[in-house]
């Protein structure tokens, strides 16, 4: 009675809504009558709910505050008021954060999950493991084994649930009760299985024996749930791709019989997993590609959607495995929810035919304006792919990108957009203006820093090298006047480059850049102060050096040798030689556009690749005073797939030494290796210096080892070379159950795969984005030019490619690309060699019968041109 | 001249980048009714995607600006997806990340909105709601747990927030109810 009276009270006073205008204090005055006896179960219940619709709304309790609720809330524990009882269970999740000394409700939780009373066990159970911690857990244990295997499904999956969300914590605990998580798993129950297998696998997952085994069990003998068997699909598809499975597999099969199975969660969950799997044939595709296509005409949103989407993504490796379904996808460009409408459009812009693009196009452009931003950038995407498919259409993807790129969004549509605009000026010449006047009008009115000054970089790189470099300085340097720190400095840079290029515009530059060196911030100030003085010199060097191509090394690689250079005082000054090179960015020169949105950013984020074979190996002491790491191979294998032992070795490259690091793994599970070294047998002058052996290598744990060897001094010209590779080792047996290894060993050894050396492991990639003006730079004082004739290549695709991978430097000015029906086309590459000389390469290439091709290096040292021109010949 | 990245690119980014992710039972990211204002009824993140209210309330707005006008039920927003349904002046929604099969969300918010429905006697609107918060935070914690899916199925839904004796309604409507899925599943065994 009470409570109805209240609410009519409120709602008198507050319109419908009865919560709307409670106060803490007062909600929090009221919670003293938990202390009246008796306890008014309505009341009581009323006041509890207050309070956790308080927290709900992100209301900020205090700990004294809520610890004094709190503890007047445990005396609610002597009603047997079931909702009541439920409510201070829901309190005690709430507050387990917030509260103090949660733990004086663990007795009472601990009865409510061992009593009789089965509608509170379940519910005991996940609050009382909400505010238990390892030692604790250690006390309850026994009742959680009981409660897993309970026989009333809500206590048995709340064990399950609350197990599982115990392992991050007490793993160790958890793990005793695999056996009853086990019996668990075979319940009648669809929930209970489900928990069960998923608190299963977080316990096995690291043990990929124990997670095939179990797969195999549950395969074989079948679930009822349908999460089980979602799970299940994600479990073995995951298997699948760590062990690099065939599609022969028994895995694969259990996957593709789940697109038979009466649920439309399995079937999708099941089709999904083969789309994504890598390296699938279009005949292995077709079965998900079919049920996909089906569920395209459900009634249910969310399914239309979920294969859509998937059929999407499909048709960005293997547009022609999705053609089959295009009638569907036409009868969804109309579909009411717009996201499936732009999904069914993009995926048939990447799977129909050059005539449907315009009117697709015009399709999406009517209501692009009413999709959501993540859904513009899979329309930005589809367009970028679609440039590269169809170069002719560029024209009006031209157009539609710059109408998007004035309409609202937010960052990452208007990244997507300007990525695929610099794109297609990349790959199309011809755009390049049209591409440029869309960005310039677009940084008139920029509010994301990140897009300006990306853009404003490439306007320095591409405007001063067009027919009327003058247009884009008024566009520039209205950010001068106009943007941020950030934008007016990389306005500064770009303008020095229209500068250092076109002589007739350096007056005018000159006379900007003495007004930037007012700007009131530094970096601004400091920029124009440098480049103003390297112009004023007019030299051509100078400009290549400082102004086109800038530094090429490793940021953090520079950091660590100045700040090694401060602890060692010397005479000598610092020596940018020394410091390990940039890893070529890949973003410069990128040619694969299709995730517009992915791959860039990982790369700056982490530590390079070198930089961290630079931390290992310097922790080995054998290989201290090497010097900096100069260059890391890729990875190449030693061994077949599937061999006893699996080999691959990286070359790390230092100033005069070379270190071999052999990764290993044993897929013996009866063997021990122990003492294990690569030997190595030069075939030239190579000396080896010394092994490093890997103490230990158990079944499946990769170990290295690794071998040093110094280059030859004498003849610095040698810098390809051949090993003969043989694996040495004491072998152990063992019990392959529980990996113990018999006491005694013999050695044995066991034959890799030759190694070799080239002069693409001396050389470092580096990106000049200005190839001309770097030419001019190292000058002509050891330039040699030899001409080959290369008879067994065919076309000039093929020869720019091999001289690429022959040579290991950089392509730049985007030469790696012929364009079609040429005879002729020059390649330019860039590279550093060992000991930090500059190299660059000019190749002129010739299709004739065979291609010939004229080499001329140039370097600022003459040993390394006569390297470069003895290889190649 | 570095990126800025922002927490939303960044699981764009993972998006992108990770296909594979690892098996979990963790499927539920947030569960949240809104009213037709938009304003929080009711609201539950079970882990750190939205850390901050001001995040979360920034977050509902977004949400349901996208949605409010349409009943297209699904959507990817933030990166991650959204599966909703309105009744009168309600809107539900069930969040999970873009990798989620859509179809288990679609369980979880179809279970929450059965339950209801039953719970309130089909009166499925915002005033009868917030007469039964308590049955509302009841059911919601029967269904999700920590991120789990605990249960799919109404029926035991509504059976484990077991409302008071007198609260417990078996009449007539849920009779003809009964009635009406057995005769669904009859036919549907018909069919087959």
């Amino acid at each position: 009675m009470i409570k109805k009276f209240d609410k009519k009270d409120e709602e008198s006073g507050s319109g419908s809504n009865p919560f709307q205008h409670l106060e803490k204090s007062a909600v929090l005055q009221e919670a003293r009558i938990f202390n009246e006896t008796p306890i008014n179960p309505r009341r009581c219940l009323h006041i509890l709910t207050k309070i956790i619709y308080l927290l709900n709304q992100g209301e900020h309790f205090g700990t004294t505050e809520a610890t004094e609720a709190f503890f007047a809330m445990t005396r609610l524990f002597q009603s047997n008021d079931q909702t009541l009882r439920r409510m201070c269970y829901l309190t005690i999740k709430e507050m387990a954060n917030i509260s103090e000394d949660v733990i004086i409700v663990t007795s009472s939780l601990t009865k409510d999950m061992t009593g009789k009373e089965d509608v509170y066990r379940g519910p005991a159970i996940r609050a009382l493991c909400r505010i238990t911690d390892t030692t604790m857990l250690q006390a309850i244990e026994r009742y959680m084994k009981q409660a897993i295997v309970d026989k009333v499904p809500s206590v048995s999956s709340s064990a399950l649930v609350s197990s599982l969300h115990m392992v991050k914590m007490s793993y160790d605990v958890v793990k005793r009760w695999v056996n009853e998580a086990q019996e668990a798993a075979s319940s009648d129950n669809i929930m209970v299985q489900y928990h069960a297998l998923g608190l299963l696998y977080h316990l096995r997952k690291n043990d990929r024996l124990a997670v095939s085994k179990m797969l195999n069990k549950f395969t074989k003998s079948g679930l009822k749930s349908p999460f089980a068997y979602c799970m299940l699909i994600r479990i073995a598809s995951r298997l699948l791709e760590e062990t690099e499975g065939g599609h022969d597999s028994p895995l694969f099969d259990f996957i593709e019989s789940c697109l038979r199975n009466k649920h439309e969660m399995v079937v999708y969950e099941a089709a999904s997993a083969i789309v994504h799997m890598p390296n699938c044939t279009a005949r292995e595709l077709a079965p998900a590609v079919s049920v996909l296509q089906l569920f395209c005409s459900s009634p249910k949103a969310a399914l239309r959607y979920a294969a859509v989407r998937t059929l999407n993504k499909v048709a960005m490796k293997h547009p022609s495995a999705v053609t089959a379904c295009n009638l569907d996808l036409e009868n969804l460009i109309t579909d009411s929810n717009r996201s499936i409408a732009t999904l069914a459009i993009t995926t048939l812009l990447k799977t129909g035919s050059e005539s449907s693009v315009d009117r697709l196009m015009k399709q999406i452009s009517s209501f692009v304006s009413e999709i959501s931003d993540e859904f513009k950038v899979v329309v930005v995407q589809a367009i970028s792919a679609l440039c590269q498919k169809y170069p002719r259409k560029h024209s009006v993807m031209m157009n539609f990108l710059s109408n998007m790129l004035r309409d609202d969004g937010g960052f990452e549509y208007k990244r997507a957009i300007v990525d695929c605009i610099i794109g297609i000026i990349e790959e199309n010449p011809e755009s390049k203006e049209t591409g440029l006047a869309h960005l310039c009008e677009f940084i008139e009115d920029c509010e994301h820093t990140v897009l300006a000054t990306k853009i404003l970089h490439l306007l320095g790189r591409e405007g001063p090298r067009t027919p009327s470099p003058s247009k884009y300085i008024r566009f520039i340097f209205n950010r001068v006047v106009l943007e941020s720190e950030a934008v007016r400095a990389a306005a500064v840079s770009a303008l020095a480059k229209f500068g250092a290029q076109n002589d007739d515009l350096l007056p005018s530059v000159l006379v900007l850049m003495q007004r930037c060196m007012m700007d009131s911030d530094d970096e601004v100030r400091d920029r124009a102060t440098f480049y103003m003085n390297v112009l004023q010199q007019k030299q051509k060097a100078l400009n290549a050096a400082y102004i086109f191509n800038g530094l090429s090394v490793s940021i953090p690689g520079l950091e660590k040798s100045l700040h090694q250079y401060t602890l060692e005082p010397s005479e000598k000054p610092f020596d940018m030689k020394t410091v390990p090179l940039a890893t070529t960015p890949i973003t410069e020169q990128k040619t694969e556009m299709a995730p517009v949105a992915s791959s860039k950013l990982p790369e700056k984020l982490a530590p390079s690749r070198q930089d961290i074979y630079q931390e290992q190996l310097a922790a080995i002491p054998e290989f201290q005073g090497l010097g900096p790491l100069f260059k890391s191979s890729e990875p190449v294998q030693l061994t077949e797939a599937e061999t006893e032992y699996v080999v691959r070795c990286i070359k790390h490259t230092f100033a005069n030494h070379m270190v071999f690091q052999f990764d290993c793994t044993n897929t013996l599970n009866d063997q021990l290796l122990q003492k294990v070294v690569v030997q190595m047998e030069p075939s030239e002058a190579y000396e080896v210096v010394q092994y490093v052996p890997a103490a230990s290598l158990p079944y499946s744990q990769p170990g290295s080892c690794y071998c040093l060897v110094r280059l030859p001094e004498d003849d610095p010209t040698a810098v390809s070379c051949t090993f003969s590779c043989t694996m040495k080792y004491l072998v152990r047996d063992c019990d392959p159950n529980t990996g113990e290894p018999d006491d005694d060993g013999y050695d044995d050894e066991y034959v890799l795969e030759d190694l070799e050396v080239t002069v693409a492991d001396h050389i470092q990639k580096v990106l000049k984005p200005n190839f001309a003006a770097a030419w001019e730079e190292v000058g002509d004082e050891f330039e040699k030019e030899e001409t080959f004739a290369l008879s067994s290549v065919r076309t000039l695709d093929e020869a720019v490619g091999n001289i690429i991978s022959f040579l290991g430097m950089q392509p730049c000015e985007r030469s790696d690309k012929v364009p079609e029906n040429k005879n002729s086309h020059v390649l330019f590459l860039a590279g550093v060699f060992r000991g930090g000389h500059d190299v660059l390469v000019r190749s002129r290439l010739a299709l004739a019968d065979g291609v010939t091709m004229q080499v001329t290096v140039r370097s600022g040292e003459e040993t390394v041109v006569d390297v470069i021109l003895a290889s190649v010949g | 001249w570095g990126f800025v990245v922002t927490r939303h690119v960044m699981r764009q980014l993972t998006t992108c980048c990770l296909p594979q992710q690892e098996p979990s039972l963790y499927t539920v990211k947030a569960v949240l009714i809104l009213d037709n204002d938009g304003e929080r009824l009711y609201a539950k993140y079970y882990d750190d995607t939205y850390p901050t209210v001001k995040e979360q309330k920034a977050f509902e707005k977004n949400i349901f600006n996208k949605t409010h006008r349409t009943d297209s039920e699904i959507a990817l927003l933030e990166g991650l997806t959204v599966v909703y349904k309105s009744n009168i002046d309600l809107y539900f929604y069930v969040i999970g990340s873009s990798h989620e099969n859509e179809l288990m969300l679609m369980s979880v918010l179809n279970c929450l909105f059965d339950s209801l429905s039953q719970m309130l006697r089909k009166n499925v609107e915002k005033r009868a709601l917030l007469e039964n918060m308590e049955g509302l935070f009841l059911a919601v914690d029967e269904i999700v747990d920590g991120g789990v899916i605990l249960e799919s199925d109404p029926q035991q839904v509504v059976h484990r927030v077991a409302l008071r004796g007198d609260d417990v309604p078996l009449t007539e409507q849920t009779v003809t109810q009964v009635l009406q899925s057995a005769k669904e599943q009859i036919k549907w065994s018909l069919l087959r």
